[in-house]
């Protein structure tokens, strides 16, 4: 029998896909990163500047952070349905973590695209 | 089924086998790297304002304490990043056989720690 909460797992298959493909996404952002930082291994202020200028690696940027919230919510949310068992403790710190993500992802945005 | 045998755990006598030490490894690194995300995010910023706040900025990081919790937040990544190509081939039941499973696990515990002294020496 499913025991269904109002803070429990969105149900299984769907997360758990979402976690796997959104790390795939920082995989593969992972290595474009690595393979810029071996090419100009003098890392000139510059260089780096001019990449991260351009407007698909900001996209691609933006993208991969946007797998990194979804990626670490399910986890982190996992961390707490493991170990926090009372009912409100647990739905706070669901808040707290989807608040602390968002407040991130805003930043990230700002940064990226230097508003 | 309820069993009324008598429990007895022993947990400093209880060894994690390496699997279980990459699996617990790549939660902790989970939670430190979730945590870490505004300060990383802060950083990408300092490295993309005008070239004087970057110099600025880079004596700043250059800090021997600051140094060491960015290397240890490299190993953070590259940790979780290792351990979550392993998960991915598990999932798609890949090096599941208990040879294989513990062989990698060693592998993923190598290459991160390998890593993170070699790019972190290189940035020291």
């Amino acid at each position: 029998m499913v025991n269904r909460h109002v803070i429990g797992a969105h149900y299984g298959l769907r997360d758990w896909l979402l976690q796997r493909i959104t790390a795939v996404v920082m995989l593969a952002y992972t290595i474009g990163l690595i393979f810029f930082l071996v090419m100009v291994s003098g890392a000139s202020f510059q260089g780096w500047k001019a990449l991260m200028g351009m407007t698909w690696v900001r996209v691609f940027t933006s993208v991969s952070i946007i797998a990194l919230a979804l990626h670490a919510w399910v986890g982190v949310r996992d961390i707490w349905m493991d170990y926090v068992k009372p009912l409100g403790l647990r739905l706070t710190l669901h808040v707290l973590t989807i608040l602390w993500l968002v407040a991130s992802l805003v930043y990230a945005v700002k940064v990226v695209w230097g508003v | 089924m309820q069993k009324s045998r008598p429990k007895h755990l022993d947990l400093p006598k209880i060894r994690l086998p390496i699997p279980g030490f990459v699996s617990i490894l790549h939660r902790v690194s989970g939670a430190v790297l979730f945590l870490a995300l505004p300060a990383v995010l802060f950083l990408l910023d300092g490295s993309l304002r005008s070239s004087t706040q970057f110099e600025d900025f880079r004596s700043f990081i250059a800090h021997p304490v600051i140094k060491l919790g960015l290397i240890g937040l490299l190993w953070a990544y590259l940790h979780h990043a290792c351990a979550g190509i392993r998960f991915l081939f598990l999932d798609i039941h890949k090096g599941v056989d208990l040879h294989t499973a513990r062989l990698t696990a060693k592998v993923v515990m190598f290459v991160s720690l390998a890593l993170t002294v070699m790019i972190g020496g290189v940035l020291w």
